[in-house]
């Protein structure tokens, strides 16, 4: 096996394509979404979205928060060559929605809120409640975890530079 | 943040590796030989252990306590004692003063001020409670899958020690690569595609 952190440093820029894939999808092709959780509703960009362009010399970072935070700038950035570093992104299927924060370079998930579903009141409630949160966790890994593979599977074929680089270069002229 | 908490941070692991049976006991075994230990009223400054996750200041691994339906619940706790280094400087500079005063002398050498340190931090981890920190964790057994719920680089280096040494498993960090490599279902082909891939340039 690769080693780790060769494997961390080298491929990292394979989140960062992720996210930036994802936004392209949200925006353009969620009908990808229906074929991995049936009861998909929606799914948006949320709160903060933060870009990073390394073709610049020095490195740039552009952040853009709050719940209604334009997105023009963001948008404006990609065209420049910047990437999608981290997204937070709100989530709907069925009648529940999670919102969560997704970090490129490691996938790694922060700020995972839940539908909720209140608190144990006594130590007998303790396992139903972390069984239905981990159901919870579960339902919203296993949507990530189809979304990313089926962007490996797509990133390793001659469909990412034949078809998905031009669809997604489209949309950023046409935004 | 506990896994119940409305706001939690999780990093996923791979679990690689099979346990002997019966499954549960060797968990419980791996969990008990390296359950947290205090260390309050002692000099150590740091311990890193597992604890329960509903007891984590009283941890116990009997009855299969930490068996919650098809999951593995428990925790990881870092107990460390916080000295400030005003604190240190304070107690350092008075037992020094206090050395010299009955050797006579008006200074120490290299390796008395070196003593006097080592003494004052022990004297200091001594009377000092170690601060805890509880980072739990959900491993699903049978899908080889495991969440620890922080994103903290030095809490996830302390799991990627423990863990290992508990269980005899080995745990890899689903980061971009490794997820694409053992958790994308890929053929071996894409596999070989996937080591080659450099940056797409979006932009031209």
């Amino acid at each position: 096996m690769i080693d780790v952190a060769v494997a961390y440093n080298r491929y990292k820029f394979l989140g960062d394509e992720f996210l930036t894939w994802l936004w392209f999808i949200i925006a353009e092709d969620q009908q990808i979404l229906e074929k991995i959780d049936p009861e998909f509703v929606s799914l948006e960009v949320g709160n903060r979205i933060v870009l990073e362009n390394h073709k610049k010399e020095s490195g740039e970072r552009i952040t853009i928060k709050g719940d209604d935070a334009g997105l023009e700038e963001a948008i404006l950035a990609l065209k420049k060559g910047a990437m999608v570093s981290e997204l937070n992104i709100t989530y709907a299927s069925g009648d529940l929605k999670w919102q969560f924060t997704l970090k490129g370079e490691s996938l790694n998930i922060s700020s995972l809120k839940t539908p909720n579903i209140g608190s144990p009141e006594t130590n007998e409630d303790v396992e139903g409640f972390v069984l239905e949160k981990t159901y919870l966790y579960e339902q919203m890994i296993h949507v990530l975890e189809n979304l990313y593979a089926h962007f490996i599977k797509l990133r390793v074929s001659d469909n990412w530079q034949n078809k998905v680089v031009p669809r997604i270069r489209k949309w950023l002229t046409s935004t | 943040m506990g896994l119940l908490s409305s706001s939690v941070s999780i990093t996923r692991y791979k679990v690689h590796g099979k346990l002997n049976y019966p499954i549960i006991e060797t968990v419980a075994q791996g969990l008990k030989k390296n359950m947290v230990l205090e260390i309050d009223g002692k000099v150590d400054d740091k311990t890193v252990g597992w604890t329960s996750f509903e007891n984590p200041f009283q941890p116990r691994f009997d009855n299969s306590s930490f068996v919650y339906g098809n999951y593995f619940v428990f925790s990881l706790r870092i107990d460390k004692k916080n000295i400030s280094a005003k604190v240190l400087q304070k107690h350092t500079s008075m037992e020094s003063a206090r050395r010299m005063a009955e050797s006579g002398r008006d200074y120490l050498t290299k390796t008395e001020k070196k003593l006097v340190k080592d003494h004052v931090l022990n004297v200091l981890s001594l009377k000092i409670p170690a601060t805890p920190s509880i980072y739990d964790v959900i491993w699903a057994y049978e899908n080889e899958v495991l969440w620890f719920f922080s994103n903290l680089k030095t809490a996830n280096e302390e799991l990627e020690t423990l863990f290992p040494k508990s269980f005899k498993l080995s745990l890899i960090r689903l980061f971009p690569y490794f997820a694409a490599d053992i958790s994308s279902g890929l053929t071996n082909s894409e596999r070989d595609g996937l080591k080659r891939i450099s940056p797409t340039r979006f932009v031209t």
